[in-house]
């Protein structure tokens, strides 16, 4: 009783593989342009892949594989879509549009509302139901659209990035309630954000240029980042190179001394291997010279950006960011286009393969 | 330079307007050739409208949903009675549905004459106006956009529900717009009814026709005449403006082009 999916789409440069369970929330995460729309897009069969095959409980969605190509219409997929705008039907009410997808499926009208009303209830906008969608505020259409996504008891319900278009304030009111109508749901989330990530999914799939760079449960792959985007997602700075007794070497030749993370993998690296350096910007600290003294990293680097961050500044130097007092920066003088040193204890770095 | 452009519109209407007879008004506009004219033209023109609806709904659908080659060599021709001078599309249409014509040939062995007929001035009228309701409804299939129709799919309505629930209710104002632009561009044909269905009193002389017609003998009836034309006209432009913003310029445009065809 999975979902199960193997789509390509050549022109898109799109291969991915994946799989959700029963009553599991997978978020997916990546750049824009790293194929997530296209991806539900081919689920929910608004775009025809060029090979590959997708079943949900056994219904095949489309298989291209064998000699027959089967192809399942968007309408007998269930498989509901929840885009960033709310797309409620503006010529119908709040109530009809919840019940569409029952009245679509056949069900008669008096049932079919009842259903809507219920749902709307669910969402906490049964209040709503004679209005029309001009007249809802963003948050409000797009808890509707929640309630009429639902409404149409989908197999798969497809949410991209249903909280990107809502205000700060609308935001976090319809992530409670997603949270709780995904409890119990099969469900792929796209997200730009690690909470959405954190809060409402069991794992995350991370897209990069149309192909899977990193899956798993979504604490462990934030903890252990193995590329940049996923670094950046988690706030924390990563070296990628190649794997040394003492830690990672950069292409550039830059040797980051670290702890090798070796609970699970105590002695199972090979060098010359690649890995990733990983460590939080509160682990860096800036200097105006280079500071001596094993066992530390401390290199150069020119300031591209400072911006407060929280409590403390953030110092930009490229890829690798320094997090720390205003006081300290105010003491150093700090400004973008200097050099200065990031030094960071070896303790503090984890390396892993990547 | 908006003044003088207004004016250029406004000031032959107010001079024709100040030529008419007041006094004969009504009898001239109520003598029987007059009524003949005017009822021909309104059947006519919602005949050919009803036409332009059947054809254009589909053309419409695929102009803006499809996409295949050839399409932009399509709209190009779709869009060609806009340019042509009637003239030639009554010509064009002459050596189509005429006695000698590539189809009037075979329809002639089955006893159907379409050439100087009601039938042919339905068929001219519904020439020239097609494009004005397929450029409308085109424009707002587009505006409406395939997401609404992706979003009822994947609610599981099926291509005929996604159509008659979420398709023709989003596009119905461009199509109410299209269809009046339509109606008034058939009621103002002349060339291509002239020269494709001529000017039989009571079949093919419509209003236009009978306007041209009494120039030369009365000209208070044709002055008359060309002033319910142009009350036509405007209740027509004021009809397709009333409909919403996204309608409101292209319509405007095209309204403009319909009314130049009346007077012409």
């Amino acid at each position: 009783m999975t979902f199960r999916l193997d789509a390509a789409v050549e022109a898109r440069g799109f291969d991915v593989s994946l799989t959700v369970g029963p009553a599991e929330t997978v978020a997916i995460m990546g750049p824009n342009g790293a194929g997530k729309s296209t991806l539900l897009a081919v689920i929910a069969g608004l775009l025809h892949p060029d090979a590959g095959g997708a079943e949900v409980d056994g219904k095949i969605l489309f298989d291209l594989a064998g000699g027959r190509p089967s192809w399942t219409a968007p309408h007998l997929r269930g498989t509901a879509l929840l885009a960033q705008e709310p797309l409620l039907f503006p010529h119908l009410t709040v109530l009809e549009n919840v019940a569409f997808g029952p009245r679509s499926k056949g069900v008669p009208r008096r049932e079919a509302r009842k259903a809507a009303r219920r749902w709307l209830g669910a969402v906490d906008a049964g209040e709503l139901a004679a209005r029309r969608p001009a007249e809802l505020s963003g948050g409000q259409a797009q808890r509707v659209a929640v309630a009429r996504a639902l409404a149409a008891d989908p197999q798969l319900l497809l949410l991209d990035e249903p909280m990107a278009a809502l205000d700060i304030h609308a935001a976090p009111l319809l992530r409670r309630l997603l949270k709780q109508v995904l409890a119990e749901r099969r469900a792929i989330i796209i997200t730009h954000d690690v909470l959405d990530a954190l809060m409402l999914a069991d794992r995350v799939i991370v897209l990069e240029d149309g192909r899977v760079t990193e899956a798993g449960p979504t604490r462990d792959v934030l903890q252990r980042p193995r590329s940049r985007f996923v670094a950046g997602l988690a706030g924390l700075n990563l070296v990628a190179g190649t794997l040394t007794e003492h830690g990672v070497r950069t292409a550039a030749g830059q040797e980051f001394a670290g702890q090798h993370d070796s609970a699970t993998e105590a002695g199972a690296f090979i060098p010359g291997q690649a890995g990733v350096a990983v460590f939080p910007p509160s682990a860096v600290s800036v200097f105006l010279t280079e500071a001596h003294g094993s066992p530390r990293n401390s290199f150069p680097v020119a300031v591209t950006d400072l911006e407060p961050h929280g409590d403390q500044i953030r110092v930009r130097a490229g890829d690798l960011s320094a997090d720390i007092t205003p006081a300290a920066s105010a003491d150093l003088g700090l400004a973008p286009g200097m050099t200065v040193f990031f030094v960071i204890k070896a303790g503090a770095v984890s390396v892993y393969p990547a | 330079m908006a003044a003088l452009g207004g004016l250029l519109v406004l000031l032959p209407v107010a001079a024709m307007a100040a030529r008419v007879n007041w006094p004969q008004f009504i009898p001239l506009i109520t003598s029987e050739s007059s009524l003949t004219a005017l009822g021909l033209s309104l059947r006519t023109s919602a005949a050919s409208t009803a036409l332009c609806i059947i054809l254009g709904v589909p053309l419409a659908l695929v102009l803006a949903r499809a996409t295949f080659p050839g399409q932009r060599l399509l709209r190009s021709f779709v869009l060609l009675p806009l340019v042509l001078p009637p003239v030639v599309g009554g010509i064009a249409l002459l050596y189509t549905f005429g006695r000698q014509g590539l189809l009037g040939r075979n329809l002639e062995l089955l006893g159907i004459q379409v050439a100087f007929s009601t039938a042919a001035v339905v068929l001219a009228q519904t020439f020239v106006a097609l494009p004005f309701l397929v450029v409308s409804l085109e424009g707002a299939l587009r505006t409406a956009g395939g997401r609404y129709e992706a979003v009822a799919a994947t609610l599981g309505a099926r291509p005929g529900t996604v159509l008659r629930r979420v398709t023709v209710p989003l596009v119905l104002p461009g199509l109410a717009s299209g269809a009046v632009l339509s109606f008034a561009r058939g009621l103002g044909e002349f060339g291509a009814t002239l020269t494709f269905a001529g000017s039989l009193q009571g079949v093919t002389r419509t209003l236009p026709l009978e306007i041209y017609l009494q120039r030369e003998t009365d000209a208070d009836a044709a002055v008359a005449l060309s002033l319910v034309l142009v009350a036509v006209a405007v209740t027509v432009v004021a009809l397709s403006y009333r409909g919403p913003r996204r309608t409101g310029t292209a319509a405007g445009t095209t309204a403009a082009r319909a009314t130049g065809g009346g007077v012409q």
